[in-house]
């Protein structure tokens, strides 16, 4: 970008050197117009509901009640109708805490830091992979919420004064996640909000113009009045660019700080530095796994091949080739850390990991998460959206199976072999998790049914005919 | 000037006629004035002569505010109100403290930055002249206005619908207030 300044007066050596001329790449493809796009998005909210949505929508509410069912029962009759015993007093639920958590950090690390490194093929994604964090998020609160058992004293968690006049322990990294994790939701839901304000004035004043007044006030009043106005927007980009700037330290601390969890404790397997920079990568792995797992059904059932293009899938590939070979590494790296510290305890807990009771979920765990990305090295690959959706489903399938190897192998074998035990999941736990993926399609369906599911806005700003200087780049 | 008008709005089909328009209306020294766009675009603050903005002032100060509490809660509720010995730690320590610190930073950061941002958008506003426009869809899909308000000082109905139509404006109509 910088050279644009000086093309008015090029200096004297480009003629020399000839630079290539480099093509940019297309953000929306087909030389779409503004109202294209406008009449695009708006169009799937104000249209019919179509039957397949009727179909998912029906069967995500049925495998939503399997979380309600699992979670009436745990509260009518307490938390041991998990599957936790001694030594596996940790298991499923944290192990689908962080999954869902680290699910929802593509969602931010689309929306504020490809936002902060102005990398605009962002655009048409961000508004679902952040719909996708919220949701994600939700599911994700589920877990930690009820595994206090008496989930009405759950507000213990936080700092109100009670009658006890006792405070939370802060020295203790779980509380850091009550922070971490509270904050993360609220943020993201805000972040969210603020990018969807313009895009709800233009649903305001569509449906009042078509006459349906419950609608276009219902829009209205969370579009706040915007009316366009370039004083706003001038204050509305700086907002939206501080949130996408403070967003960024705060999806890296939330996963570090999920991994403190772990590794601020003494137990082999955990008790390791690597765990910050492992979790934010394979956070970010499966975030980008269960976006392209989300928007490339949309994109077919919705013709939006010319704002999702190949280029963004490319793209996406790309980063969870990267992400996941970061997560390969430190697979290694923990092996060959387990090897080199000469701590006996540490290089049992890792060969037995990868040979023990628990053999089977770790080779899962490999194979979904360090062989499955190695195959987006090709173009080939990424340009059959097929076979990019099914690989996306192994990368959450490997990215579940990380966190489960991590917590339960651990605990499994801790320090004195008679207190030795094997984790198996309860009913009431296989019902809980299950159920989540339906709390999670029911959110995101009438996400898709009622919200503009691409920021319209942003679209627009990223098309040739935005640029003030006619589109030949200053 | 006309008594109960709000202003002039003009119609621009394109961002550079907006651009060069908004240039114009610029340096005929008008203050009141504002330019309606779809999309944020980029560029024109400069030629509408805006100044930066100054949320991320607020945002600062939301963000000391929230480093502050995270640290003086910790510091009161575990070293002050009740002090409790758990695992050996000292009862208060910027160590331990930092990470609630931090997302408290965060926390207040952003509901400053977007309270600041509403604060001086004057947001909400569900009732304002340009939204009685009757193409003020338009103006949220694919078409620009520019408003010059009837109470800018320079503001005389005839110069004023000049410099818009000399500008480039189309459907230069009066807004009541």
């Amino acid at each position: 970008m910088a050279h644009s300044e000086h093309s008015a007066h090029a200096p004297a050596i480009l003629s020399e050197v000839k630079p290539a001329h480099l093509p940019r790449a297309v953000m929306v493809a087909n030389n779409r117009s503004f109202s294209w796009i406008t009449e695009k998005i708006c169009g799937i909210i104000e249209g019919k509901t179509p039957t397949w949505w009727w179909v998912c929508f029906t069967v995500a509410c049925f495998v939503a009640s399997f979380t309600v069912a699992g979670i009436a029962y745990l509260i009518a009759t307490g938390v041991g109708v998990w599957g936790h015993a001694n030594p596996v007093n940790w298991a499923w639920d944290i192990v689908n805490f962080v999954f869902w958590i680290g699910i929802g950090h593509a969602g931010t690390l689309i929306s504020a830091i490809l936002c902060l490194l102005r990398q605009k093929w962002r655009t048409s994604i961000n508004r679902a992979a952040e719909a996708m964090t919220i949701f994600a998020v939700v599911c994700a609160a589920i877990f930690p919420v009820f595994h206090v058992g008496r989930v009405w004293y759950a507000w213990y968690l936080f700092p109100i004064p009670n009658s006890n006049a006792i405070w939370q322990n802060f020295r203790s990294p779980l509380e850091w996640d009550v922070f971490a994790v509270s904050t993360y939701g609220t943020v993201s839901v805000l972040f969210w909000y603020i990018g969807l304000i313009p895009d709800l004035a233009v649903l305001r004043d569509r449906f009042f113009a078509s006459g349906n007044k419950l609608r276009s006030a219902l829009y209205g009043f969370f579009a706040m009045g915007w009316r366009g106005s370039n004083r706003h927007w001038s204050n509305y980009e700086m907002c939206y660019l501080i949130l996408a700037g403070i967003s960024t330290p705060l999806v890296l601390s939330v996963h570090t700080i999920v991994s403190f969890d772990f590794a601020v404790s003494l137990l082999p397997g955990w008790h390791t530095t690597i765990f910050p920079p492992y979790f934010v990568a394979g956070a970010i792995f499966s975030g980008f796994g269960m976006v392209l797992t989300l928007m490339l059904p949309l994109r077919a059932i919705y013709k939006m091949e010319d704002l999702i293009t190949q280029y963004h899938i490319d793209c996406m590939c790309k980063i969870t080739l990267a992400t996941g070979t970061i997560v390969g590494y430190a697979y290694s790296m923990e092996f060959f850390i387990a090897w080199y510290g000469a701590n006996p305890y540490e290089g049992f807990a890792f060969i037995n990991r990868a040979f023990g009771h628990y053999a089977w979920a770790y080779w899962w765990m490999i194979g979904c998460n360090v062989i499955t990305p190695q195959f987006f090295w090709f173009k080939a690959v990424r340009e059959n959206t097929t076979f990019v959706w099914v690989l996306s489903l192994f990368v959450n399938v490997g990215m579940w199976f990380e966190r489960f190897v991590i917590i339960v192998t651990s605990l499994a074998r801790d320090f004195l072999p008679s207190s030795w035990g094997y984790y198996s999941p309860s009913i009431v736990e296989i019902f809980t998790f299950f159920g989540t993926f339906g709390v999670f399609s029911v959110l995101f369906l009438l996400f898709i049914r009622f919200l503009p599911i691409m920021p319209m806005a942003e679209l627009k700003a990223v098309t040739p005919q935005a640029d003030v200087h006619g589109g030949d780049h200053h | 000037m006309a008594a109960q008008s709000y202003g002039l709005i003009a119609t621009f089909d394109t961002t550079p006629d907006l651009y060069h328009a908004a240039e114009k209306v610029r340096d005929a020294g008008y203050r009141n004035w504002d330019c309606i766009t779809p999309f944020p675009v980029h560029g024109l603050d400069k030629a509408m002569g805006l100044k930066r903005s100054i949320v991320p002032r607020i945002s600062l100060a939301g963000g000391l505010t929230g480093f502050c509490t995270g640290m003086s809660l910790i510091a009161w509720t575990g070293g002050v109100d009740y002090k409790l010995i758990v695992g050996g730690k000292p009862y208060f320590s910027p160590m331990f403290a930092f990470p609630v610190s931090y997302e408290l930073t965060i926390l207040f950061t952003a509901f400053a930055t977007i309270g600041g941002m509403f604060f001086l958008n004057g947001l909400p506003m569900h009732y304002h002249p340009v939204l009685k426009y009757e193409h003020i869809r338009r103006g949220m899909d694919d078409q620009f206005f520019i408003v010059i308000e009837a109470k800018d000082p320079r503001f005389n109905l005839a110069n004023t619908k000049a410099l818009l139509e000399q500008a480039g404006g189309k459907n230069i109509s009066e807004l009541e207030a």
